[in-house]
Protein backbone atom coordinates (compact mmCIF):
# COMPACT_ATOMS: atom_id res chain seq x y z
CA UNK A 1 0.00 0.00 0.00
CA UNK A 2 1.41 3.32 -1.01
CA UNK A 3 1.28 6.23 1.35
CA UNK A 4 -1.11 8.95 0.29
CA UNK A 5 -0.21 12.58 0.29
CA UNK A 6 -3.73 13.62 1.27
CA UNK A 7 -6.29 12.27 3.69
CA UNK A 8 -8.92 12.04 0.96
CA UNK A 9 -11.11 8.97 1.23
CA UNK A 10 -12.04 9.08 -2.44
CA UNK A 11 -9.25 10.22 -4.71
CA UNK A 12 -9.65 10.28 -8.45
CA UNK A 13 -6.58 11.52 -10.23
CA UNK A 14 -6.15 12.18 -13.93
CA UNK A 15 -8.68 9.59 -14.88
CA UNK A 16 -9.14 8.89 -18.55
CA UNK A 17 -11.83 6.56 -19.81
CA UNK A 18 -13.21 5.78 -23.24
CA UNK A 19 -16.01 3.49 -24.34
CA UNK A 20 -15.33 1.25 -27.26
CA UNK A 21 -17.93 1.77 -29.95
CA UNK A 22 -18.27 0.66 -33.54
CA UNK A 23 -17.04 4.09 -34.62
CA UNK A 24 -13.87 3.81 -32.53
CA UNK A 25 -13.17 4.81 -28.92
CA UNK A 26 -15.51 7.42 -27.46
CA UNK A 27 -13.65 9.26 -24.70
CA UNK A 28 -15.94 10.25 -21.83
CA UNK A 29 -13.48 11.23 -19.13
CA UNK A 30 -10.11 12.84 -19.80
CA UNK A 31 -8.09 14.35 -17.00
CA UNK A 32 -10.78 14.18 -14.36
CA UNK A 33 -9.75 14.88 -10.77
CA UNK A 34 -11.68 14.93 -7.57
CA UNK A 35 -10.81 14.46 -3.92
CA UNK A 36 -13.40 13.81 -1.27
CA UNK A 37 -12.11 13.99 2.31
CA UNK A 38 -13.38 11.48 4.85
CA UNK A 39 -16.90 12.33 5.92
CA UNK A 40 -17.32 15.02 3.29
CA UNK A 41 -20.12 15.41 0.80
CA UNK A 42 -19.17 16.22 -2.77
CA UNK A 43 -21.62 16.97 -5.56
CA UNK A 44 -20.67 16.57 -9.20
CA UNK A 45 -22.60 18.59 -11.74
CA UNK A 46 -22.16 18.86 -15.48
CA UNK A 47 -23.94 18.90 -18.80
CA UNK A 48 -25.88 15.85 -19.95
CA UNK A 49 -23.83 12.99 -21.29
CA UNK A 50 -20.56 14.20 -19.79
CA UNK A 51 -19.74 10.90 -18.13
CA UNK A 52 -21.21 11.42 -14.69
CA UNK A 53 -22.59 7.90 -14.51
CA UNK A 54 -19.29 6.51 -15.74
CA UNK A 55 -17.76 8.15 -12.72
CA UNK A 56 -20.08 6.29 -10.34
CA UNK A 57 -19.25 2.99 -11.97
CA UNK A 58 -15.54 3.72 -11.69
CA UNK A 59 -15.80 4.38 -7.96
CA UNK A 60 -17.97 1.32 -7.43
CA UNK A 61 -15.35 -0.84 -9.11
CA UNK A 62 -17.71 -1.90 -11.87
CA UNK A 63 -15.50 -0.23 -14.46
CA UNK A 64 -11.79 0.59 -14.58
CA UNK A 65 -10.11 3.69 -16.01
CA UNK A 66 -7.91 3.46 -19.07
CA UNK A 67 -5.47 5.82 -17.39
CA UNK A 68 -5.17 7.45 -13.98
CA UNK A 69 -6.21 6.10 -10.60
CA UNK A 70 -9.38 5.66 -8.62
CA UNK A 71 -8.31 5.35 -5.00
CA UNK A 72 -10.47 4.58 -1.99
CA UNK A 73 -8.85 4.63 1.44
CA UNK A 74 -5.46 4.91 -0.22
CA UNK A 75 -6.02 1.69 -2.16
CA UNK A 76 -6.47 1.43 -5.89
CA UNK A 77 -9.90 0.12 -6.84
CA UNK A 78 -9.45 -3.10 -8.78
CA UNK A 79 -12.75 -4.85 -8.07
CA UNK A 80 -16.12 -4.02 -6.50
CA UNK A 81 -15.78 -3.22 -2.80
CA UNK A 82 -18.61 -4.02 -0.48
CA UNK A 83 -17.89 -0.89 1.52
CA UNK A 84 -19.70 1.11 -1.14
CA UNK A 85 -23.42 1.85 -1.19
CA UNK A 86 -25.27 2.99 -4.30
CA UNK A 87 -28.61 4.59 -5.11
CA UNK A 88 -29.90 5.61 -8.53
CA UNK A 89 -32.62 7.75 -10.02
CA UNK A 90 -34.61 4.55 -10.47
CA UNK A 91 -35.05 3.16 -6.92
CA UNK A 92 -34.91 -0.42 -8.31
CA UNK A 93 -36.61 -1.99 -5.33
CA UNK A 94 -37.44 -5.68 -5.62
CA UNK A 95 -41.21 -5.74 -6.06
CA UNK A 96 -41.63 -9.18 -4.51
CA UNK A 97 -39.96 -8.25 -1.26
CA UNK A 98 -41.27 -6.17 1.60
CA UNK A 99 -39.67 -2.78 2.19
CA UNK A 100 -37.78 -4.20 5.18
CA UNK A 101 -36.41 -7.12 3.16
CA UNK A 102 -35.44 -4.71 0.39
CA UNK A 103 -33.47 -2.58 2.82
CA UNK A 104 -31.77 -5.67 4.29
CA UNK A 105 -30.70 -6.99 0.87
CA UNK A 106 -27.04 -5.86 1.15
CA UNK A 107 -26.78 -7.70 4.47
CA UNK A 108 -27.61 -10.93 2.62
CA UNK A 109 -24.68 -10.40 0.27
CA UNK A 110 -21.95 -8.63 2.22
CA UNK A 111 -20.35 -11.12 4.62
CA UNK A 112 -21.27 -10.32 8.25
CA UNK A 113 -21.97 -11.98 11.58
CA UNK A 114 -25.37 -10.43 12.11
CA UNK A 115 -28.26 -12.63 13.15
CA UNK A 116 -31.54 -12.40 11.29
CA UNK A 117 -32.93 -10.25 14.05
CA UNK A 118 -29.94 -7.91 14.04
CA UNK A 119 -30.30 -7.47 10.29
CA UNK A 120 -33.95 -6.62 10.70
CA UNK A 121 -33.15 -4.23 13.54
CA UNK A 122 -30.73 -2.42 11.26
CA UNK A 123 -33.50 -2.17 8.65
CA UNK A 124 -35.99 -0.83 11.22
CA UNK A 125 -33.43 1.70 12.44
CA UNK A 126 -32.77 3.07 8.95
CA UNK A 127 -36.42 3.16 7.93
CA UNK A 128 -37.24 5.09 11.09
CA UNK A 129 -34.53 7.61 10.23
CA UNK A 130 -36.17 8.42 6.90
CA UNK A 131 -39.69 8.48 8.32
CA UNK A 132 -40.84 5.15 6.94
CA UNK A 133 -41.67 3.47 10.25
CA UNK A 134 -44.88 1.50 9.85
CA UNK A 135 -44.16 0.72 6.20
CA UNK A 136 -41.71 -2.13 6.85
CA UNK A 137 -44.10 -4.86 5.72
CA UNK A 138 -45.51 -3.02 2.72
CA UNK A 139 -44.57 -3.92 -0.83
CA UNK A 140 -42.81 -1.27 -2.96
CA UNK A 141 -45.87 -0.98 -5.23
CA UNK A 142 -47.84 0.35 -2.25
CA UNK A 143 -45.45 3.28 -1.73
CA UNK A 144 -45.19 6.64 -3.44
CA UNK A 145 -42.17 7.57 -5.56
CA UNK A 146 -40.60 9.62 -2.77
CA UNK A 147 -41.08 6.83 -0.25
CA UNK A 148 -39.53 4.30 -2.59
CA UNK A 149 -36.53 6.53 -3.05
CA UNK A 150 -36.19 6.82 0.74
CA UNK A 151 -36.23 3.03 1.02
CA UNK A 152 -33.61 2.90 -1.72
CA UNK A 153 -31.37 5.23 0.33
CA UNK A 154 -31.83 2.97 3.35
CA UNK A 155 -30.80 -0.04 1.28
CA UNK A 156 -27.67 1.81 0.10
CA UNK A 157 -26.72 2.38 3.76
CA UNK A 158 -27.76 -0.96 5.27
CA UNK A 159 -24.29 -2.51 5.35
CA UNK A 160 -22.76 0.68 6.81
CA UNK A 161 -20.73 1.57 3.71
CA UNK A 162 -18.06 4.20 4.13
CA UNK A 163 -18.70 5.51 0.62
CA UNK A 164 -22.15 6.43 -0.60
CA UNK A 165 -22.60 7.02 -4.33
CA UNK A 166 -25.80 8.75 -5.37
CA UNK A 167 -26.54 8.96 -9.08
CA UNK A 168 -29.30 11.58 -9.47
CA UNK A 169 -31.43 9.89 -6.81
CA UNK A 170 -33.92 12.75 -6.58
CA UNK A 171 -34.08 13.53 -10.29
CA UNK A 172 -37.47 11.95 -10.94
CA UNK A 173 -39.26 13.44 -7.93
CA UNK A 174 -41.48 16.49 -7.78
CA UNK A 175 -39.95 19.67 -6.35
CA UNK A 176 -41.45 19.45 -2.84
CA UNK A 177 -40.71 15.76 -2.40
CA UNK A 178 -37.20 16.48 -3.55
CA UNK A 179 -36.75 19.13 -0.87
CA UNK A 180 -38.05 16.69 1.75
CA UNK A 181 -35.46 14.19 0.64
CA UNK A 182 -32.69 16.78 0.78
CA UNK A 183 -33.50 17.29 4.43
CA UNK A 184 -33.60 13.57 4.99
CA UNK A 185 -30.14 13.36 3.42
CA UNK A 186 -28.88 15.82 6.03
CA UNK A 187 -30.42 13.75 8.80
CA UNK A 188 -28.86 10.57 7.44
CA UNK A 189 -25.53 12.32 7.32
CA UNK A 190 -26.00 13.29 10.92
CA UNK A 191 -26.64 9.70 12.01
CA UNK A 192 -24.46 7.64 9.72
CA UNK A 193 -20.77 7.97 8.99
CA UNK A 194 -20.27 8.01 5.24
CA UNK A 195 -18.42 9.96 2.63
CA UNK A 196 -20.74 10.91 -0.17
CA UNK A 197 -20.43 11.59 -3.85
CA UNK A 198 -23.63 12.89 -5.41
CA UNK A 199 -24.21 13.16 -9.14
CA UNK A 200 -26.90 15.69 -9.94
CA UNK A 201 -28.34 18.07 -12.50
CA UNK A 202 -29.86 20.30 -9.88
CA UNK A 203 -27.60 23.19 -8.83
CA UNK A 204 -29.72 24.09 -5.81
CA UNK A 205 -29.51 20.50 -4.67
CA UNK A 206 -25.73 20.52 -5.00
CA UNK A 207 -25.40 23.73 -2.96
CA UNK A 208 -27.87 22.61 -0.30
CA UNK A 209 -26.32 19.19 0.23
CA UNK A 210 -22.63 19.38 -0.56
CA UNK A 211 -19.48 20.74 1.03
CA UNK A 212 -17.86 20.91 -2.37
CA UNK A 213 -19.36 21.14 -5.85
CA UNK A 214 -17.34 19.91 -8.82
CA UNK A 215 -18.31 21.05 -12.29
CA UNK A 216 -17.42 18.66 -15.09
CA UNK A 217 -16.65 20.03 -18.53
CA UNK A 218 -18.37 18.72 -21.64
CA UNK A 219 -17.29 15.36 -23.04
CA UNK A 220 -14.58 14.24 -22.68
CA UNK A 221 -14.97 15.57 -19.17
CA UNK A 222 -12.27 17.01 -17.01
CA UNK A 223 -12.63 18.90 -13.76
CA UNK A 224 -13.57 22.39 -14.82
CA UNK A 225 -14.38 24.14 -11.59
CA UNK A 226 -14.55 23.38 -7.88
CA UNK A 227 -16.76 25.39 -5.56
CA UNK A 228 -16.43 25.13 -1.78
CA UNK A 229 -19.74 25.61 -0.02
CA UNK A 230 -19.02 27.52 3.18
CA UNK A 231 -22.24 26.45 4.94
CA UNK A 232 -21.98 24.20 7.99
CA UNK A 233 -23.76 20.89 8.37
CA UNK A 234 -26.91 22.30 9.85
CA UNK A 235 -28.70 23.79 6.88
CA UNK A 236 -32.24 24.85 6.31
CA UNK A 237 -33.91 25.42 2.96
CA UNK A 238 -34.01 29.16 3.64
CA UNK A 239 -30.21 29.19 3.35
CA UNK A 240 -30.71 28.72 -0.37
CA UNK A 241 -32.28 32.15 -0.59
CA UNK A 242 -29.40 34.11 0.98
CA UNK A 243 -27.27 36.40 -1.22
CA UNK A 244 -24.34 34.07 -0.55
CA UNK A 245 -26.18 31.07 -1.96
CA UNK A 246 -27.50 33.06 -4.89
CA UNK A 247 -23.96 34.07 -5.80
CA UNK A 248 -22.82 30.43 -5.64
CA UNK A 249 -25.72 29.32 -7.83
CA UNK A 250 -24.91 32.03 -10.34
CA UNK A 251 -21.25 30.96 -10.42
CA UNK A 252 -22.26 27.36 -10.99
CA UNK A 253 -24.74 28.30 -13.66
CA UNK A 254 -22.06 30.21 -15.56
CA UNK A 255 -19.69 27.30 -15.25
CA UNK A 256 -22.30 24.93 -16.64
CA UNK A 257 -22.79 27.25 -19.58
CA UNK A 258 -19.08 27.19 -20.23
CA UNK A 259 -19.14 23.41 -19.94
CA UNK A 260 -21.94 23.26 -22.46
CA UNK A 261 -19.84 25.35 -24.80
CA UNK A 262 -22.27 28.27 -24.85
CA UNK A 263 -21.17 31.90 -24.75
CA UNK A 264 -21.83 33.59 -21.43
CA UNK A 265 -23.62 36.74 -22.50
CA UNK A 266 -26.16 35.91 -25.16
CA UNK A 267 -27.64 32.95 -23.39
CA UNK A 268 -30.54 31.05 -24.89
CA UNK A 269 -31.22 32.60 -28.26
CA UNK A 270 -29.16 33.92 -31.11
CA UNK A 271 -29.67 37.64 -31.75
CA UNK A 272 -31.88 38.06 -34.78
CA UNK A 273 -30.56 39.72 -37.90
CA UNK A 274 -31.20 43.49 -37.78
CA UNK A 275 -34.29 44.47 -39.69
CA UNK A 276 -33.83 46.90 -42.55
CA UNK A 277 -35.58 50.27 -42.56
CA UNK A 278 -34.57 51.43 -39.08
CA UNK B 1 -65.43 -10.41 -4.54
CA UNK B 2 -65.79 -13.12 -1.89
CA UNK B 3 -64.17 -16.49 -2.49
CA UNK B 4 -67.63 -18.09 -2.76
CA UNK B 5 -68.54 -15.67 -5.53
CA UNK B 6 -65.23 -16.20 -7.26
CA UNK B 7 -65.91 -19.93 -7.36
CA UNK B 8 -69.56 -19.58 -8.33
CA UNK B 9 -69.07 -17.14 -11.22
CA UNK B 10 -67.27 -19.52 -13.61
CA UNK B 11 -69.54 -22.43 -12.57
CA UNK B 12 -72.66 -20.43 -13.43
CA UNK B 13 -71.07 -19.45 -16.75
CA UNK B 14 -70.46 -23.13 -17.52
CA UNK B 15 -74.04 -24.09 -16.66
CA UNK B 16 -75.43 -21.32 -18.89
CA UNK B 17 -73.15 -22.45 -21.69
CA UNK B 18 -74.37 -26.09 -21.38
CA UNK B 19 -78.00 -24.99 -21.33
CA UNK B 20 -77.52 -22.87 -24.45
CA UNK B 21 -75.81 -25.74 -26.20
CA UNK B 22 -78.63 -28.13 -25.28
CA UNK B 23 -81.18 -25.59 -26.44
CA UNK B 24 -79.51 -24.98 -29.83
CA UNK B 25 -79.33 -28.73 -30.53
CA UNK B 26 -82.96 -29.20 -29.45
CA UNK B 27 -84.40 -26.28 -31.41
CA UNK B 28 -82.63 -27.41 -34.59
CA UNK B 29 -83.68 -30.98 -34.04
CA UNK B 30 -80.13 -32.20 -34.71
CA UNK B 31 -79.61 -35.95 -34.29
CA UNK B 32 -76.56 -36.76 -32.18
CA UNK B 33 -74.48 -37.79 -35.22
CA UNK B 34 -74.61 -34.16 -36.35
CA UNK B 35 -74.13 -32.53 -32.99
CA UNK B 36 -74.28 -34.28 -29.64
CA UNK B 37 -75.90 -32.36 -26.81
CA UNK B 38 -74.74 -32.12 -23.19
CA UNK B 39 -77.39 -34.62 -22.12
CA UNK B 40 -75.78 -37.26 -24.40
CA UNK B 41 -72.45 -36.81 -22.67
CA UNK B 42 -73.42 -38.28 -19.30
CA UNK B 43 -74.31 -41.71 -20.70
CA UNK B 44 -71.20 -41.67 -22.92
CA UNK B 45 -68.97 -40.92 -19.95
CA UNK B 46 -70.70 -43.59 -17.86
CA UNK B 47 -70.51 -46.24 -20.55
CA UNK B 48 -66.77 -45.78 -21.05
CA UNK B 49 -65.90 -44.64 -17.52
CA UNK B 50 -62.99 -47.06 -17.06
CA UNK B 51 -61.51 -46.22 -20.44
CA UNK B 52 -61.85 -42.51 -19.66
CA UNK B 53 -59.98 -42.99 -16.41
CA UNK B 54 -57.26 -45.13 -17.94
CA UNK B 55 -56.76 -43.13 -21.13
CA UNK B 56 -57.30 -39.83 -19.40
CA UNK B 57 -54.42 -40.72 -17.10
CA UNK B 58 -52.23 -41.59 -20.11
CA UNK B 59 -52.96 -38.26 -21.74
CA UNK B 60 -52.50 -36.34 -18.49
CA UNK B 61 -49.14 -37.74 -17.49
CA UNK B 62 -47.77 -37.49 -21.02
CA UNK B 63 -48.85 -33.87 -21.21
CA UNK B 64 -47.36 -33.03 -17.81
CA UNK B 65 -44.12 -34.83 -18.71
CA UNK B 66 -43.95 -32.88 -21.97
CA UNK B 67 -44.53 -29.66 -20.07
CA UNK B 68 -41.80 -30.47 -17.57
CA UNK B 69 -39.42 -31.06 -20.43
CA UNK B 70 -40.55 -27.80 -22.04
CA UNK B 71 -39.95 -25.92 -18.77
CA UNK B 72 -36.47 -27.42 -18.30
CA UNK B 73 -35.49 -26.74 -21.90
CA UNK B 74 -37.19 -23.35 -22.04
CA UNK B 75 -35.56 -22.11 -18.84
CA UNK B 76 -32.06 -23.22 -19.84
CA UNK B 77 -32.24 -21.93 -23.42
CA UNK B 78 -34.10 -18.81 -22.25
CA UNK B 79 -31.29 -18.13 -19.77
CA UNK B 80 -28.64 -18.56 -22.45
CA UNK B 81 -30.53 -16.23 -24.78
CA UNK B 82 -31.35 -13.79 -22.00
CA UNK B 83 -27.77 -13.34 -20.85
CA UNK B 84 -25.96 -13.47 -24.19
CA UNK B 85 -26.87 -11.18 -27.01
CA UNK B 86 -24.92 -13.26 -29.50
CA UNK B 87 -26.81 -16.41 -28.53
CA UNK B 88 -30.08 -14.51 -28.71
CA UNK B 89 -29.37 -13.39 -32.24
CA UNK B 90 -28.18 -16.86 -33.21
CA UNK B 91 -31.07 -18.83 -31.74
CA UNK B 92 -34.15 -16.69 -32.37
CA UNK B 93 -34.51 -17.48 -36.10
CA UNK B 94 -34.03 -21.19 -35.38
CA UNK B 95 -36.68 -21.18 -32.67
CA UNK B 96 -39.16 -19.12 -34.66
CA UNK B 97 -38.62 -21.30 -37.71
CA UNK B 98 -39.15 -24.46 -35.73
CA UNK B 99 -42.24 -23.05 -34.09
CA UNK B 100 -43.69 -22.11 -37.47
CA UNK B 101 -43.69 -25.73 -38.64
CA UNK B 102 -47.17 -27.25 -38.16
CA UNK B 103 -46.67 -29.92 -35.56
CA UNK B 104 -49.02 -32.34 -37.36
CA UNK B 105 -46.32 -32.65 -39.99
CA UNK B 106 -43.76 -33.50 -37.34
CA UNK B 107 -45.79 -36.43 -36.04
CA UNK B 108 -44.80 -38.95 -38.75
CA UNK B 109 -41.19 -37.80 -38.57
CA UNK B 110 -41.00 -38.36 -34.82
CA UNK B 111 -42.96 -41.61 -35.11
CA UNK B 112 -40.50 -42.96 -37.68
CA UNK B 113 -37.46 -41.68 -35.82
CA UNK B 114 -38.45 -43.32 -32.56
CA UNK B 115 -40.55 -46.14 -33.89
CA UNK B 116 -42.66 -47.91 -31.28
CA UNK B 117 -41.69 -45.54 -28.44
CA UNK B 118 -45.25 -44.34 -28.04
CA UNK B 119 -44.89 -42.73 -24.66
CA UNK B 120 -41.69 -40.95 -25.61
CA UNK B 121 -43.13 -39.84 -28.95
CA UNK B 122 -46.20 -38.35 -27.34
CA UNK B 123 -44.23 -36.60 -24.61
CA UNK B 124 -41.86 -35.21 -27.24
CA UNK B 125 -44.67 -33.73 -29.27
CA UNK B 126 -46.22 -32.11 -26.19
CA UNK B 127 -42.78 -30.69 -25.47
CA UNK B 128 -42.16 -29.43 -29.01
CA UNK B 129 -45.40 -27.54 -29.20
CA UNK B 130 -45.11 -25.89 -25.78
CA UNK B 131 -41.48 -24.91 -25.18
CA UNK B 132 -41.49 -21.83 -27.40
CA UNK B 133 -43.51 -19.40 -25.23
CA UNK B 134 -41.54 -20.46 -22.15
CA UNK B 135 -38.17 -19.90 -23.84
CA UNK B 136 -39.20 -16.50 -25.17
CA UNK B 137 -40.62 -15.32 -21.85
CA UNK B 138 -37.49 -16.25 -19.88
CA UNK B 139 -35.22 -14.72 -22.50
CA UNK B 140 -37.17 -11.45 -22.59
CA UNK B 141 -37.48 -11.34 -18.80
CA UNK B 142 -33.73 -11.63 -18.38
CA UNK B 143 -32.65 -9.39 -21.24
CA UNK B 144 -34.89 -6.54 -20.10
CA UNK B 145 -33.53 -6.53 -16.54
CA UNK B 146 -32.60 -2.92 -15.77
CA UNK B 147 -28.82 -2.57 -15.40
CA UNK B 148 -29.23 -0.80 -12.05
CA UNK B 149 -30.46 -4.04 -10.46
CA UNK B 150 -27.32 -5.78 -11.59
CA UNK B 151 -25.07 -2.87 -10.56
CA UNK B 152 -26.48 -2.75 -7.02
CA UNK B 153 -25.65 -6.39 -6.42
CA UNK B 154 -22.38 -6.39 -8.39
CA UNK B 155 -21.09 -3.41 -6.41
CA UNK B 156 -21.64 -5.43 -3.25
CA UNK B 157 -19.49 -8.20 -4.66
CA UNK B 158 -22.32 -10.59 -5.53
CA UNK B 159 -21.67 -13.41 -7.99
CA UNK B 160 -23.60 -13.88 -11.24
CA UNK B 161 -25.37 -16.83 -9.68
CA UNK B 162 -26.50 -14.72 -6.70
CA UNK B 163 -27.80 -12.05 -9.06
CA UNK B 164 -29.73 -14.67 -10.98
CA UNK B 165 -31.16 -16.24 -7.82
CA UNK B 166 -32.01 -13.05 -5.96
CA UNK B 167 -33.15 -10.80 -8.79
CA UNK B 168 -33.30 -12.18 -12.32
CA UNK B 169 -35.22 -15.35 -11.47
CA UNK B 170 -37.94 -13.84 -9.26
CA UNK B 171 -38.30 -10.87 -11.58
CA UNK B 172 -38.93 -13.17 -14.53
CA UNK B 173 -41.51 -15.34 -12.74
CA UNK B 174 -44.65 -13.36 -13.74
CA UNK B 175 -43.70 -13.57 -17.42
CA UNK B 176 -42.80 -17.21 -16.98
CA UNK B 177 -46.19 -18.09 -15.49
CA UNK B 178 -47.97 -16.14 -18.21
CA UNK B 179 -46.13 -18.24 -20.78
CA UNK B 180 -46.79 -21.43 -18.82
CA UNK B 181 -50.54 -20.81 -19.01
CA UNK B 182 -50.26 -20.70 -22.79
CA UNK B 183 -47.97 -23.71 -22.81
CA UNK B 184 -50.36 -25.87 -20.75
CA UNK B 185 -53.12 -25.76 -23.33
CA UNK B 186 -50.64 -26.12 -26.18
CA UNK B 187 -49.16 -29.23 -24.59
CA UNK B 188 -52.57 -30.94 -24.60
CA UNK B 189 -52.82 -30.25 -28.31
CA UNK B 190 -49.41 -31.85 -28.82
CA UNK B 191 -50.28 -34.96 -26.85
CA UNK B 192 -53.55 -35.50 -28.66
CA UNK B 193 -52.05 -34.82 -32.05
CA UNK B 194 -49.74 -37.77 -31.54
CA UNK B 195 -52.46 -39.95 -30.05
CA UNK B 196 -54.88 -39.26 -32.90
CA UNK B 197 -52.59 -39.07 -35.92
CA UNK B 198 -50.37 -41.96 -34.92
CA UNK B 199 -52.84 -44.21 -33.08
CA UNK B 200 -51.28 -46.76 -30.80
CA UNK B 201 -54.15 -47.77 -28.57
CA UNK B 202 -53.60 -45.44 -25.65
CA UNK B 203 -54.66 -41.98 -24.52
CA UNK B 204 -57.81 -39.92 -24.98
CA UNK B 205 -56.78 -39.28 -28.59
CA UNK B 206 -57.14 -42.98 -29.22
CA UNK B 207 -60.55 -42.99 -27.53
CA UNK B 208 -61.59 -40.16 -29.85
CA UNK B 209 -60.33 -42.14 -32.81
CA UNK B 210 -62.29 -45.26 -31.81
CA UNK B 211 -65.38 -43.09 -31.36
CA UNK B 212 -64.89 -41.92 -34.93
CA UNK B 213 -64.39 -45.41 -36.30
CA UNK B 214 -67.48 -46.82 -34.55
CA UNK B 215 -69.54 -43.70 -35.33
CA UNK B 216 -70.13 -43.11 -31.60
CA UNK B 217 -70.57 -39.35 -31.76
CA UNK B 218 -71.47 -38.77 -28.12
CA UNK B 219 -68.19 -40.52 -27.23
CA UNK B 220 -66.22 -38.18 -29.49
CA UNK B 221 -67.82 -35.17 -27.88
CA UNK B 222 -67.28 -36.66 -24.43
CA UNK B 223 -63.55 -36.95 -25.23
CA UNK B 224 -63.43 -33.29 -26.25
CA UNK B 225 -65.12 -32.27 -23.04
CA UNK B 226 -62.79 -34.48 -21.00
CA UNK B 227 -59.81 -32.77 -22.65
CA UNK B 228 -61.28 -29.36 -21.94
CA UNK B 229 -61.79 -30.29 -18.28
CA UNK B 230 -58.23 -31.57 -17.97
CA UNK B 231 -56.94 -28.41 -19.64
CA UNK B 232 -58.88 -26.23 -17.23
CA UNK B 233 -57.66 -28.31 -14.29
CA UNK B 234 -54.01 -28.04 -15.27
CA UNK B 235 -54.44 -24.34 -16.01
CA UNK B 236 -55.66 -23.76 -12.48
CA UNK B 237 -52.75 -25.72 -11.08
CA UNK B 238 -50.54 -23.16 -12.83
CA UNK B 239 -52.67 -20.34 -11.45
CA UNK B 240 -52.20 -21.66 -7.91
CA UNK B 241 -48.44 -22.00 -8.41
CA UNK B 242 -48.38 -18.48 -9.80
CA UNK B 243 -50.20 -17.15 -6.73
CA UNK B 244 -47.67 -18.87 -4.48
CA UNK B 245 -44.49 -17.89 -6.34
CA UNK B 246 -45.39 -14.69 -8.17
CA UNK B 247 -48.39 -13.42 -6.25
CA UNK B 248 -46.52 -10.16 -5.59
CA UNK B 249 -46.98 -9.13 -9.21
CA UNK B 250 -50.74 -8.98 -8.80
CA UNK B 251 -51.94 -5.52 -7.88
CA UNK B 252 -54.40 -5.22 -5.03
CA UNK B 253 -57.90 -4.29 -6.16
CA UNK B 254 -58.70 -0.90 -4.76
Amino acid sequence: MSSTPSDALIRISNVKHAYRTDAGPLPVLDGFNVEVPQGAFTAVVGPSGCGKSTLTRLIAGLLFPDEGDVILHGEKVTSPRNTVGMAFQNPVLLEWRTILDNVCLPLEIVPNDLSRKQKHDRGYELLAMVGLQGFEDKKPSELSGGMRQRASLCRALAHRPDVLILDEPFGALDAFTREDLWQIMHELRHNEAFTCLLITHDLRESVFLADQVVVMSGRPAKTQYVLDVPFGRDRVLDDLYTPEATQMLLDLRHQIQVAQGRPLEELEHEPEAPESGS
Amino acid sequence: MSSKQRFATPVIALVIFALLWEFVVWINGWPNYVMASPSDLGPAFYKFRWLFLEFGWDTLWRTVAGLMLAIAFGVVVGMIMGFSRTMREALYPLLVGFNAIPKATVVPVVALLLVGQHNLNTVLLAFMISFFPITVSISIGLSTLEPEYRDILLSLGASRLTIFRKIALPKTLPEFFGALKVAVTLAFIGTNLMEIVEPHGRGLGHLFDSGKISADYPLMFAVLIALAIMGIGLYYVVVILEKIFAGWAERQES
